[in-house]
């Protein structure tokens, strides 16, 4: 079919296009200083894209030492949130007293600022990891475990029924029904979840314990000046956020063959 | 209340007639029996006082206004709900959990699971009972053929027609090897014509290997054509208004069966009884 073929590379051409338009734009002004003179934009707040893009390749194995600490802090605080979500979402859904007692303060949690507890996590978790794996998983434990819940619970009943007459045990309700009609749902909490926890991490890292990752790398640039290191790392974060969606993304379309 | 329950001039007010006798063919026959069957649900009464008696291997047809509480009424006769009041008792079984191990149920909607192929949806109860994948798939196939379903047992269920995913939806039910089978308006989703088409197929599968029926419609002509007999129920709290049967239930051609005389006769006066039932309860609640 050529139409679709036309609109899958146009979906790429497109964003592209689009965003190679914006650097140039970006680039332009800054050089002819119209940045600082019109919009009153210093060229320490905000560096040329040139600018960034030395500040990358200077720094390359500073940003990508630094980016494996964080990568790591990001997938194994997003795994435990994962797992205890998961773990969370189908105890709610199997004992109803847990989920009427709990339901309103996991809700309720959410409008917690998290950081606020950053020191009692340090004195918890120690200096190392510890903290900051437990402030990601914190917050990408909400949408997994949200999401799974609601997938769980949107089950229709007649299947339940219809299973129960077919002799399935409780355990098999679950893995031949209400598991996978929760899929979708939980990856869509996964997907969220990944995408906060880039932003999570940084956070994580300001909050006192870190000597190292990216988020860490931004507080020194940043308390410096040096602007164009502190958006070649946010550069790297970015692009992190989006192949880790990707990567829920991809195995979400792997998992899920029935849509 | 049971006192002013109308009953056909056929069956001559008794309400529990006689069924076709027990193929001795097949071992798997249980019977039906209800008596005094109440339901509520909180304050709102759905059934209210039904007797029900059938033969192993008979077919009876529900037939009821919509929402009267037909579809509850099969829930508790397949053991997925215990009654407030009343017993009931499949192959002599009156417990709830033994109930369900006599009866399948088949929902309104196909509810195909649609990770499954159409071959795994109908083994569906095979592997719940512990069959392996393979054996379970190699009994499935071999009815997909007689059904007419051969060629799509790897098809996805939203590749099927209509027709084809309720001929799925049978069979699921079917291979469950429950004696008792509980139909929740199993055609009331398709159109007109396959709706025919698929009662037809279903009159054939029934021939081909019996089973105790109770089959829920608001389709009269569906129930008089399906079933040995027909109980009307009235608007809820359900009742039964009359109970009559079919000139010649499951004939091989369903078209020359529907249109014959006494078949439209016997469509009229089910017809005339559920707008009767109607009415009685909507003037005395």
């Amino acid at each position: 079919m050529p139409l679709q073929g036309t609109t899958r590379w146009k979906r790429w051409l497109y964003p592209a296009l689009l965003l190679a338009a914006l650097v140039g734009l970006w680039q332009v002004l800054a050089d002819s200083g119209a940045l600082a003179d019109v919009f009153g934009v210093e060229s320490f707040l905000v560096p040329s894209p040139s600018e960034i893009a030395s500040a990358l390749w200077d720094n390359r194995s500073l940003l990508v030492e630094n980016g494996w600490v964080t990568l790591r802090e990001i997938l194994l605080g997003f795994g435990c949130a994962l797992v205890a979500g998961l773990t969370f979402a189908v105890c709610l859904h199997l004992s109803e007293t847990l989920r009427i007692a709990f339901y309103p303060l996991l809700v309720g949690s959410q409008a917690i600022p998290i950081l606020v507890f950053a020191p009692v996590l340090i004195v918890l978790f120690g200096y190392g990891i510890g903290p900051k794996l437990a402030i990601v998983a914190i917050i990408c434990f909400f949408p997994i475990t949200v999401t799974a819940l609601d997938g769980l619970r949107s089950v229709e009943p007649g299947a339940v029924s219809m299973m129960r007459t077919l002799d399935a045990s409780r355990w098999q309700i679950f893995r031949r029904v209400e598991a996978p009609t929760a899929l979708p749902g939980a990856f869509s909490g996964a997907k969220v979840a990944v995408a906060v926890a880039v932003i999570a991490v940084v956070f994580a890292e300001w909050s006192g314990s870190s000597s190292g990752g990216l988020g860490w790398l931004v507080f020194q640039y940043n308390s410096n000046l040096r602007t164009a290191e502190v958006f070649a790392a946010a550069f790297v974060l970015a692009l992190m956020s989006m192949a880790l969606f990707g990567l829920v993304a991809l195995a979400e379309r792997l998992v899920i063959t029935w849509r | 209340m049971r006192q002013d329950t109308k009953m056909d001039a056929e069956t001559g007010g008794n309400s529990a007639l006689v069924s076709p006798p027990e193929s001795p063919s097949s071992p798997a026959g249980a019977g039906l029996r209800a008596s005094g069957v109440e339901h509520s649900f909180d304050e709102l009464r759905v059934i209210d006082g039904i007797d029900l008696e059938l033969a192993a291997h008979g077919v009876l047809g529900l037939v009821g206004p919509s929402g009267c509480g037909k579809s509850t009424l099969l829930e508790l006769i397949s053991g997925l709900r215990e009654p407030d009041a009343g017993t009931i008792a499949v192959g002599g079984a009156g417990k709830s959990e033994e109930r369900l191990r006599r009866c399948a149920f088949m929902p309104q909607r196909d509810l195909l699971l649609p990770w499954y192929s159409a071959l795994d949806n109908a083994a569906l109860a095979l592997r719940n009972q512990g069959e392996g994948k393979a054996a379970a798939r190699r009994r499935a196939t071999a009815l997909f053929e007689r059904f007419g379903l051969g060629g799509f047992e790897g098809s996805a269920p939203a590749e099927l027609s209509g027709g084809m995913r309720q001929r799925v939806a049978f069979l699921r039910t079917l291979l469950a090897g429950k004696p008792l089978l509980a139909l929740d308006e199993p055609f009331a989703a398709l159109d007109a014509i396959t709706r025919g088409q698929m009662q037809e197929w279903l009159a054939g599968a029934l021939r081909e290997d019996p089973r105790t029926v109770v089959l829920v419609t608001h389709d009269v002509e569906e129930a008089l054509y399906l079933c040995d007999r027909v109980a009307i129920l009235s608007a809820r709290p359900a009742r039964i208004v009359a109970e009559l049967r079919g000139p010649n239930p499951r004939a091989d051609d369903r078209d020359a069966a529907v249109t014959d005389p006494a078949f439209v006769a016997a469509r009229e006066k089910a017809l005339r009884s559920l707008r009767e039932g109607t009415r009685t309860n909507r003037v005395v609640p």
